[in-house]
C-alpha cells in the first residue's frame, strides 16, 4: 500500500504525515489545539536531536495550560518550524499545515502502519 | 461552556487573545450577572456597613457613588473584595460569586443587632461594557439613563427606568457597568453588540484583570491574608478612630509587625507561563521565597506576567524554575496595562 503524505495518529494527539523519503511530519490535532485554546509558546527539539518514538520533544503552552508534545516514532530531527517562536497562533489557525511542529527522519518507516489511523484516533477522542 | 459556581458561563466566544484585544483596542462586553447584588435598608443600614467593611462608605458624598473594599475576618483576613454604593436609600454591595455563601452566612450572622434589611437581588442581571470605544456605545444606548453616565467621573453612578449605571470596571480601560431587569439586559446587550461592542468570555476577563493589577478570590486574596497583603492597604480607612469595624484590631495589630507579605507584579523574558502556587527564589536563602498568585501571558505586552506575594524586603528581582531550568524575572509595582498603556516599572 501506498503511504505518500498519509497522515496517522498517536491517541495523545500528535499527528505524524510521512512521506516517500521516509521523513514524518508532527504536529499536534485539531481536537488538541482546540482543547488548548489559545497557543502563546511552542519549545521545539534541537535539529540533529535523535527522539524514541512517544518520547517528549517539543512543549505547547495555551493561555490554559503547558503540554509536552510527543513524537510518534523514532527518528532524528531534520527540520524544526521556526515561525512558531515568533507566531505560535499559527498552530491554532492551521494544525496540520503551516502549523506543524518538527520533521524527524525515520529509523523505520514501517512502524507508521501501527499508529493510528484517523478513524481510530477520531473514535479515541469522543471516548 | 464551564460550570462557573452553578453560572454557565463561556471561557471565550471564539479566540481568548481577540477578545482580549478587542477590550484593549475598542470595546468589549461581558456579561457578568454571576455577581452578587445585595442591598442593605432599614435605620441601621448606614451604620451597619460602615461596621462591615474595611473602607468608609462616608466618602461617599454624591448618591450612586461606590467605593472599592475588603470586607474582612475578626483575623483581619479578607472574606471578600466587593464595590459599595450609595443608593437613594440604603446602599448596594456587589460581591463575588464564589463567595457568596461565606459572605451571606458573615453578613446575616453580624447583622442580628443592627435593624437592617439585606435583599439579594436575583431579579438583576449585570452587563459590563469595557475599552477606550465603550464611549461610543455609551453615546448610543437607547436608553437616557445609560447615557447620563457620560457626564460622571469614574466610580460614579446614575439610576433610573431600573437601570443602575456606574463607570466602573475590571479591564484597566475606561468603561461602564450596568445591573438591570434580565429582560432589559437582553436589549442592552444588543444593542451594544449593534453598535460595535465584542462578547468576552471568563478567560479575557481573567487576562484583562490581570494585566490591570486587579486582584481575584481565591487567587491574591484569601481568608488567611491581610489587605496589606494583597495591594489593597489604601481600602482599610482607619481615618475615622470611633469606626469600629470588623477585624479592625487585628489589622492594628498586623501592621505592628514589621515582616510581613506584600503583593508584586512579575515580569518574564523567557517563553513559559508562571502558574498559581509556583514558588520564587531570590539568592541562596531557599527559606526565602514568594509564591505566584496569578500568572498569564500578556496578550498586549506579548510576555508573560504574574501576580505574586513575596516578603516585603523590597527586592528587586527573582528566580523560579521551570522544567529543571532557572529562570530570572522582574519584580514591580503590581500593574502592567493602564488604557491600552504598559505602567509597569520594573524594581532597580
Amino acid at each position: 500500500m501506498s503511504t505518500n503524505n498519509e497522515v496517522r495518529y498517536l491517541a495523545s494527539h500528535e499527528w505524524g504525515r510521512i512521506d516517500e523519503e521516509g521523513i514524518l511530519t508532527v504536529g499536534i490535532s485539531n481536537h488538541a489545539q482546540d482543547l488548548l485554546g489559545d497557543i502563546v509558546f511552542v519549545e521545539l527539539p534541537d535539529i540533529g536531536k535523535e527522539l524514541d518514538a512517544e518520547e517528549e520533544s517539543a512543549i505547547v503552552e495555551s493561555v490554559k495550560a503547558a503540554s509536552d508534545v510527543y513524537t510518534p516514532l523514532s527518528g532524528e530531527v531534520i527540520e524544526i518550524n521556526e515561525k512558531l517562536f515568533d507566531e505560535p497562533e499559527i498552530v491554532n489557525n492551521s494544525p496540520f499545515e503551516d502549523g506543524w511542529f518538527f520533521k524527524i527522519k525515520l529509523h523505520d518507516s514501517s512502524a507508521f502502519e501501527d499508529l493510528m489511523t484517523e478513524d481510530e484516533y477520531n473514535a479515541s477522542c469522543e471516548e | 461552556m464551564v460550570d462557573f459556581h452553578g453560572w454557565s458561563m463561556p471561557i471565550n466566544y471564539g479566540s481568548q487573545i481577540n477578545e482580549h484585544n478587542s477590550v484593549r483596542e475598542n470595546c468589549g462586553i461581558f456579561d457578568v450577572s454571576h455577581m452578587t447584588i445585595l442591598d442593605f435598608k432599614g435605620d441601621d443600614a448606614e451604620l451597619f456597613v460602615r461596621k462591615l467593611i474595611s473602607n468608609d462608605i462616608k466618602k461617599l458624598t454624591e448618591t450612586y457613588a461606590g467605593l472599592y473594599s475588603a470586607m474582612v475576618n475578626e483575623q483581619g483576613g479578607v472574606i471578600d473584595d466587593l464595590i459599595a454604593y450609595k443608593m437613594e436609600t440604603g446602599y448596594r454591595l456587589v460581591v463575588n460569586c464564589a463567595t457568596r455563601g461565606e459572605d451571606l452566612k458573615w453578613i446575616s450572622k453580624k447583622s442580628l443587632d443592627f435593624k437592617v434589611e439585606m435583599i439579594e437581588r436575583d431579579d438583576l442581571s449585570m452587563i459590563a461594557v469595557q475599552g477606550p470605544k465603550s464611549s461610543d456605545v455609551l453615546s448610543e444606548c437607547p436608553a437616557p439613563i445609560v447615557r447620563a453616565l457620560e457626564s460622571k467621573k469614574r466610580q460614579q453612578g446614575v439610576y433610573g427606568n431600573n437601570m443602575f449605571a456606574t463607570k466602573t470596571g475590571y479591564t484597566g480601560e475606561i468603561g461602564f457597568e450596568v445591573i438591570l431587569p434580565h429582560e432589559q439586559a437582553v436589549n442592552l446587550w444588543q444593542n451594544a453588540v449593534d453598535a460595535g461592542a465584542v462578547p468576552v468570555g471568563l478567560g479575557a476577563r481573567d487576562t484583562l484583570r490581570l494585566e490591570a493589577g486587579m486582584n481575584l478570590y481565591g487567587f491574591e486574596m484569601d481568608e488567611s491574608i491581610t489587605p496589606f497583603e494583597c495591594n489593597m492597604s489604601w481600602t482599610v480607612d482607619f481615618s475615622d478612630a470611633d469606626r469600629e469595624f470588623f477585624g479592625k484590631k487585628a489589622l492594628e495589630n498586623f501592621l505592628k509587625d514589621e515582616s510581613y507579605n506584600e503583593l508584586v507584579g512579575i515580569m518574564l523574558d523567557e517563553r513559559t507561563i508562571l502558574r498559581q502556587g509556583q514558588k520564587l527564589w531570590f539568592n541562596d536563602n531557599e527559606d526565602l521565597n514568594g509564591i505566584v498568585t496569578s500568572g498569564t501571558y500578556s496578550p498586549t505586552l506579548k510576555k508573560p506576567i504574574a501576580l505574586a506575594r513575596i516578603p516585603k524586603m523590597d527586592l528587586k528581582s527573582c528566580f523560579t524554575e521551570v522544567r529543571g531550568k532557572k529562570v530570572f524575572a522582574k519584580i514591580g509595582p503590581p500593574k502592567f496595562i493602564k488604557e491600552g498603556k504598559e505602567i509597569f516599572k520594573e524594581r532597580l
